[in-house]
């Protein structure tokens, strides 16, 4: 009880220790999820902008529970940009990658001219990596909608 | 007029999407605040995303997803099995819709910031009288 | 402001106008979970039948998604990822 007291004399009390501590735990599980339904988007329903759309679910719920500083000590800013560029690129990249090994444009199944394995694998993978590239950019694009509207642009405090 | 009113009231979920898109359509050229103009925009959209969905439902139909053994020896039913693609256009549309609300809802602080009110005819006054 | 504006009442006249020839062109539409509807006639019966073959993905909403509608998905993520530039571009400042 007393160390309840004194982490409410140290911290914000405006901050709550029940809706933290359960935040905490929780969002490792919700990352878990938000990648299995990118990763199981072939067999299950899901897909990168499901599991997207979760995974940045995760870190904004941090920022709801502790403050924008939190959430961006855990995916800083730039690496933010970074991502929401490397996910446009590996899916512009895939398509231009097929395009060289012979087909058309995001034409998976060409590249069983480089490696000879059957198009219908080919072609799933090349679905995988598509949608890999969609999951990051929304994962990012999610979070730095959360952060600039609701901290009017300034990144502080927040909510 | 009666044969007709039957016809109509058979196919009641078309009446659900017409009202729900009524009631969208009224709020974007009707009200006068721009944050009710978006909620009604995002009515609209709701409305026209469920008309796509239930365009693919097929009576006795499943999801979507193939069991293994029709995936495997390609003997999928093709009554079924509903039709995806309604599915992904409004996939689409929902991602769309997503990015289109974020980047008004930006574009209303702005506005907020700048006038000080949301109130469109507040606005148009402080912008004449400048 | 008064309650009653004229352009309200204008937007009320068209809405409703606009709802009831919707209603009517109801009329002709596929009762609902008809398998012979129109948009499940044509391209639809192919889909189901050759896509989880071709694309080894059972969800066939997935393989139309990655590989069949590839291009558009592809400009979809670019519609998201100007979207997430337009909104800090607009909003973001820098921190003094």
């Amino acid at each position: 009880m007393k160390r309840l007291q004194e982490h409410f004399e140290v911290h914000d009390p405006n901050l709550n220790l029940i809706i933290q501590t359960s935040i905490r735990i929780l969002v490792p599980f919700v990352q878990l999820f938000g990648l299995y339904v990118i990763v199981h988007g072939h067999y299950s329903p899901g897909g990168g902008f499901q599991g997207g759309v979760i995974l940045g679910a995760s870190f904004i719920l941090m920022g709801v529970g502790y403050d924008l500083k939190k959430s961006m000590e855990l995916f800083p800013e730039a690496w933010n940009i970074a991502m929401a560029n490397l996910g446009t690129t590996i899916f512009v990249g895939t398509g231009l990658v097929c395009a060289a090994a012979g087909g058309l444009f995001l034409d998976y199944g060409a590249l069983s001219n480089w490696i000879g394995i059957e198009p219908a694998a080919w072609r799933s993978l090349g679905i995988f990596a598509v949608e890999a590239g969609v999951g990051f950019t929304v994962t990012s694009v999610m979070l730095s909608l959360f952060w600039d509207l609701s901290s009017r642009g300034e990144l502080d405090g927040g909510l | 007029m009666d044969g007709l009113m039957q016809e109509l009231v058979a196919r009641y979920n078309y009446w659900i999407y017409v009202i729900l898109m009524m009631i969208g359509f009224y709020a974007m050229i009707g009200k006068r605040n721009l944050v009710k103009k978006l909620l009604g925009m995002n009515i609209f959209q709701t409305a026209i995303i469920l008309f796509f969905v239930s365009i693919g439902v097929k009576n006795q139909g499943s999801i979507p997803i193939l069991s293994k053994k029709q995936a495997l020896e390609g003997v999928a039913d093709v009554a079924q099995v509903i039709n995806p693609l309604p599915h992904v256009l409004m996939l689409t549309a929902i991602v769309v819709g997503v990015s289109v609300t974020g980047v008004a809802l930006a574009v209303l602080q702005r506005i907020y910031k700048e006038y000080g009110t949301l109130e469109e005819d507040e606005i148009l006054e402080k912008i004449s009288k400048r | 402001m008064n309650k009653r504006s004229p352009l309200k009442i204008l937007a009320l006249c068209s809405t409703l106008i606009t709802g009831a020839l919707l209603l009517y062109g109801t009329k002709d539409f596929p009762a609902w979970g008809d398998p012979n509807s129109p948009a499940s006639a044509h391209l639809s019966p192919h889909i189901i039948e050759n896509a989880a073959k071709t694309t080894n993905a059972p969800n066939l909403v997935t393989a139309v998604l990655g590989d069949y509608r590839g291009y558009d998905t592809m400009f979809e993520t670019v519609v998201i990822f100007c979207a997430g530039i337009a909104v800090t571009a607009i909003l973001r400042r820098p921190r003094s």
